[in-house]
């Protein structure tokens, strides 16, 4: 076209990026690659496979499949490097995190091209968001190297850390990954998406310029066999994990009970609302960044779009507008805002999704725009009028496709907002910061971002709840993901046997039948069973009710009713725990000879039981209104507030020993941050549980706030571990009983912690770790500006 | 291929909606990221740019608005209008006979008569500033006599200021009442409406004034005086093209917008012009409803014509003064 006619239509034409320095790198390697381990290329004993670019399909590399014996090959040399980049100075490990952020930014454009021939997507994203964040991200944890043994002071490495990250964000991913666990001081095992694995070759060698010890950073390249290897390897101590939360599940429970810590960031169906006092020409750009950001492939778009019924049909027309001026083409082109998806499968697989939804409703507009008809790419979409009984309204559709509903107050958005059994991300627009500021509290999801989006930055911690994952990368609490708490190994978990009946005391006075705690009252068991309690001696005690499963189900369901405690203010749970301690201090006699008589322990050692019991109530009562949040600094102008919130209901399955302390420890943390819970008390020595009842009763706790039932730990626990209700479980009940625990609660993938067959000394069971596995952190971005 | 639609009706003005001005939500924040990768979105290059470049010289106001303005000054501004590019640079370009010319000149109201005299022929229009220039402060009776005057004289545009103090204190009644009586003046010519975005304070009042001034029959809306300490940024003209959208919307009529001060280089001003094709689509690139008030910002353009003729980087003592 001349210029003069150009000047009659004013087109932009293309603005190519220069693909010539990446391929200059492909060939330097013959566009072939071995596995980095151990500081070197090494071969694999595996076979290869292709990577292609999916915008032309053109084949860019061949890369090495890593086996078995070549992930175990990884983690030895890891495993290896271990003590020394332990051993080393946070100084010291703040200088190559240091290094590595400098090199990023020095290899910035050949990196950003890199990436976006390898994954499809636009040339301006990863130019201006992927790999500055990279760089940002490097720098930010190489601070966090140097301050780690004062900001955090009791952690230490976890150890050898294999991280499995996803083609959406290939080198973000990696640096999400890697950057804080080598601050934290562990080595990797790291192992890219097989569709998107060349930017993480290209900083295995920018981990060779920047001298980073060997092995301390293996990458290896394969696809889910691979991956499978590393979850699998007993030298592993942590997974991370990025991707679906198919897989993320499939995690779950191939660890269970290998007493790996595991962290996972998988899928979302993150709402994006829209009130009608939103900016609407702003929110409409939000919509575009928020779903036709990188070709809507990303975990946290806001894909569910939740417009106020009052503007509605404004709002619509304004996004059809908007998506008939987007530019959908090759992703080297700087005048584009969407390139390819990352494969044909992909693109396949949402079509089909997107034809089959269609059929349960919804009217459908497509960007009327040109696309190209080679290579992986799609229009971006936005389907109306869909339902929440509609499969696009609940699935994850991870690609450009935005499905939209209406609302009709606040109230009713919160409810369709969290009617997913995702929470990753949210998305509030509004101009009345009363309005948004409740929305953000009340929607469940790890981010919350108010009138903007896809906002993401090192200081803020990135995660969900739900079943888009636990974990939390980014900020402090990213960090501790890296750590564990310094301690005293105090060894296997020893089982605690029920004496044998030697004599059955005789009834003395007027019987007392111990039920169930139920929703604040007393329920007597759905199975009308008891079980005996014997004393260490073989003396008969007492008996409890032998609760079942259809007793945690009403105990779950009390729990859930108990909505306001999680509310409430902390001051009011403080008062609230303060009296339970007061009151159990008023009885303390009566529970001494309890434990005594029970465990069989001496009075002045069952007394201590007691009175450290009443201890922990006032340290959880002090800390309720002190579980501060956090207002981190991105570098937006943003308040980003860390908020802790309630977990929901939380599964408690207490100690068989310490029957009053073990209890009270894992209870009064798991009601201060906000929790309510539901509690198996020890089967062996039940009755210090029971007699607790009364001191509920009298200290003002509302019903269901906390739900007790007696039982055997090996019938009671999978119904709790299993309950969909229940978001999180907390274990510490018999030994052996970890792996099953572990492996239930992939359901809902509730949250577990456990003693992890270990010895846990009760005496010293407390602190700051208990308000944090109690709660998880929201983090809201807040933008700013008259 | 879509090429340049025509303006469309002249705004007459609809009554004031004082609902639909109160409705405004403006998010600084939101607009702001957007206005950020408006430049990084798109991007102009090869012989787009020099289409994009040679377009951008037919928006450009030419303006000289200083104490210092002489019959001298004001007739080299214009003979530098009728020779915007050297005719060597054109002939490279295969340009010579798009006959790219700027938008208008734009002078004080005492000049017109030399800037008629001097553009005869051309066809290019003149522009009086005639309202009480830069501040607004002086009474309304005198300002319409400027502009009756500047009418009179041969100018067919009329850049007058609102009164600020209208917007400060949300008398949007009094504002359009004054903006309709100047506008009634004006006859014929059309008239462009600086906020003077600067002195506003924030974007709900520039969107507010925007919405105002539209529904008074505003032909253009223009940022600055050039004489504020802030004049034409990328949030601020976002939030003035999305009210031209929103009152297209309403009423059909479409409104023309200018920025002005501060835009004095090629790029800014393709970026401005992206803007303006992504927010208000093709048919708003017409000199009938976008202009650039500007001056210094031809000789940049002038040189990256130049560079794309030769391939050379261009020195500023080869272009004519502006």
């Amino acid at each position: 076209m001349s210029v003069k006619e150009i000047y009659k239509t004013m087109e932009y034409g293309s603005a190519p990026e220069s693909d010539l320095e990446a391929k200059a790198w492909l060939a330097s390697h013959k566009n072939k690659f071995d596995l980095f381990i151990g500081g070197k290329w090494t071969q694999s004993s595996g076979a290869s496979f292709a990577v292609n670019n999916p915008s032309s399909g053109a084949k860019l590399a061949m890369v090495s499949q890593a086996s078995k014996s070549d992930v175990a090959k990884a983690v030895k040399s890891a495993n290896a490097a271990r003590a020394s980049w332990q051993a080393l100075s946070g100084h010291a490990r703040a200088k190559y995190l240091y290094a590595l952020a400098r090199l990023i930014q020095k290899h910035a454009r050949v990196l950003a091209v890199l990436e976006s021939m390898d994954n499809g997507k636009p040339i301006r994203e990863t130019r201006d968001i992927d790999i500055p964040l990279v760089a940002r991200h490097f720098y930010h944890h190489a601070g966090w190297a140097s301050l780690r043994d004062s900001e955090l002071p009791n952690y230490e490495p976890i150890g050898v850390v294999g991280q499995i990250i996803p083609w959406n964000f290939p080198l973000l991913m990696m640096a999400w990954k890697i950057a804080p666990a080598l601050a934290a001081g562990n080595t990797v095992v790291m192992k890219p998406a097989e569709q998107t694995p060349l930017s993480a070759l290209y900083f295995a060698e920018l981990c060779m310029k920047a001298g980073v010890p060997h092995g301390v950073v293996n990458i290896i390249t394969g696809d889910g066999e691979t991956g499978q290897a590393i979850v699998a390897h007993k030298d592993i101590s942590k997974i991370a994990f990025t991707g679906s939360t198919e897989v993320g599940k499939f995690i779950r429970q191939a660890t269970a009970g290998s007493g790996k810590e595991i962290t996972l960031e998988l899928g979302g169906k993150s709402p994006f609302i829209v009130f009608a006092d939103a900016d609407l020409d702003s929110a409409v750009e939000g919509v575009v960044n928020a779903i036709w950001f990188n070709q809507g492939e990303v975990c946290c778009a806001g894909s569910r779009l939740l417009v106020s019924e009052a503007i509605a049909d404004k709002f619509y027309k304004k996004l059809k507008r908007r998506m008939d001026k987007l530019r959908v083409g090759n992703p080297l082109d700087k005048t584009i805002d969407m390139g390819s998806l990352v494969d044909k499968i992909q693109l396949t697989r949402i079509q089909k999704m997107v034809a089959a939804g269609l059929k349960e409703g919804g009217e459908v507009y497509q960007a009327n725009i040109t696309v190209p008809n080679k290579g992986c790419f799609m229009r971006p979409t936005l389907i109306m009028g869909v339902d929440t009984a509609c499969t696009l309204a609940r699935e994850e559709i991870f690609g450009p496709v935005m499905v939209a509903m209406t609302f009709r107050t606040p109230d009713e958005a919160v409810k369709l907002a969290n009617n997913t059994r995702y929470g990753l991300a949210a998305s509030i627009w509004s101009e009345n910061i009363n309005t948004a500021l409740d929305m953000a509290a009340r929607i469940k999801a790890g981010v919350i971002w108010v009138n903007s989006t896809n906002q993401l930055d090192a200081a803020v911690g990135f995660g969900g709840m739900r079943e888009s994952g636990y974990g939390r990368e980014g900020g402090r609490e990213g960090m501790l993901a890296y750590l564990k708490p310094k301690g005293t190994d105090e060894g296997p978990l020893t089982a605690v046997k029920q004496a044998v009946l030697k004599s059955s005391a005789p009834a003395t006075g007027i019987d007392k039948t111990a039920k169930n705690y139920v929703g604040g009252k007393q329920a007597r068991p759905d199975g009308n069973s008891v079980m005996p309690v014997i004393s260490s001696t073989g003396q008969w005690l007492d008996e409890v009710g032998r609760g079942n499963r259809k007793d945690i189900r009403n105990a779950v369901e009390a729990a859930t009713k108990a909505t306001k405690w999680s509310s409430s203010t902390a001051h009011l749970r403080a008062q609230i725990i303060y009296y339970i301690g007061e009151n159990l201090d008023a009885r303390k006699h009566e529970f001494a000879q309890r434990i005594k008589s029970m465990t069989g322990c001496s009075l002045p050692s069952a007394k201590k039981e007691v009175a450290q019991s009443i201890e922990r109530l006032f340290f959880y009562a002090g800390f309720a209104d002190k579980f501060d949040g956090a207002v981190h600094a991105p570098p937006v102008r943003d308040i980003a507030i860390a908020m802790n919130e309630p977990l929901g209901i939380v599964g408690i399955v207490a100690p068989q020993n310490a029957p009053l302390l073990g209890f009270v420890s894992l209870l009064a943390p798991v009601i201060a941050t906000g929790n309510r819970a539901v509690i198996i008390p020890s089967d062996i020595h039940p009755l210090a549980a029971t007699d607790f009842y009364q001191v509920l009763e009298t200290s003002d706790v509302p019903a269901g706030v906390v739900n007790i039932i007696t039982g055997e730990h090996d019938v009671l626990t999978p119904t709790l571990a299993e309950h969909d209700e229940v978001n999180a479980l907390w274990y510490f009940g018999k030994a052996g009983g970890v792996t099953s625990v572990e492996s239930a609660s992939i359901g809902n993938l509730k949250q577990v912690w456990s003693h992890k067959e270990k010895e846990i000394k009760w005496s010293s069971a407390y602190g700051r770790r208990f308000m944090e596995k109690a709660s998880q952190v929201k983090n809201i971005w807040v933008p700013y500006g008259a | 291929m879509s090429s340049i639609r025509n303006p469309g009706p002249r705004n007459l003005g609809i009554p004031l909606d004082l609902k639909h001005v109160g409705a405004v939500q403006i998010n600084r924040s939101a607009l702001e990221r957007r206005a950020s990768t408006l430049g990084t979105r798109r991007s102009v290059k090869k012989d787009n740019q020099t289409a994009w470049l040679l377009k951008a010289i037919t928006f450009i106001d030419l303006t000289t608005l200083a104490g210092d303005d002489t019959d001298g000054r004001v007739r080299r501004l214009c003979t530098k209008a009728r020779h915007p590019v050297r005719a060597d640079v054109l002939e490279m370009l295969g340009a010579s006979d798009i006959g790219v010319k700027p938008g208008a000149v734009c002078v004080y109201n005492n000049f017109v008569g030399t800037a008629v005299q001097a553009l005869e022929g051309t066809g290019i229009p003149v522009a009086a500033v005639s309202t009480g220039f830069p501040a607004g402060h002086t009474p309304l009776g005198t300002r319409l006599s400027e502009i009756r005057a500047s009418v009179k004289a041969g100018a067919k545009e009329i850049d007058i200021v609102i009164e600020r103090h209208m917007a400060l204190r949300e008398d949007w009644r009094a504002l359009y009442n004054m903006v309709k009586r100047c506008r009634e003046v004006c006859g014929d010519a059309h008239i462009k409406v600086i906020l003077a975005t600067g002195e506003l304070g924030t974007l709900s009042t520039v969107a507010k004034a925007s919405m105002v001034s539209m529904m008074a029959g505003a032909d253009f809306i223009k940022t600055s005086t050039g004489k504020e300490s802030v004049n034409a940024t990328l949030p601020v003209s976002l939030v003035m093209v999305r009210m031209i959208r929103e009152y297209f919307e309403m009423t059909g009529y479409k409104i023309g917008y200018k920025p002005a001060g501060g835009i004095s280089d090629a790029k800014t001003a393709l970026v401005y012009m992206s803007m303006i094709k992504e927010e208000l689509g093709d048919e708003w690139l017409t000199p009938d409803l976008f202009r650039f008030g500007a001056s210094s910002l031809l000789g940049d353009i002038e040189r990256q014509l130049e560079h794309r003729a030769t391939g050379r980087y261009a020195a500023r003592h080869h272009q004519s003064l502006v």
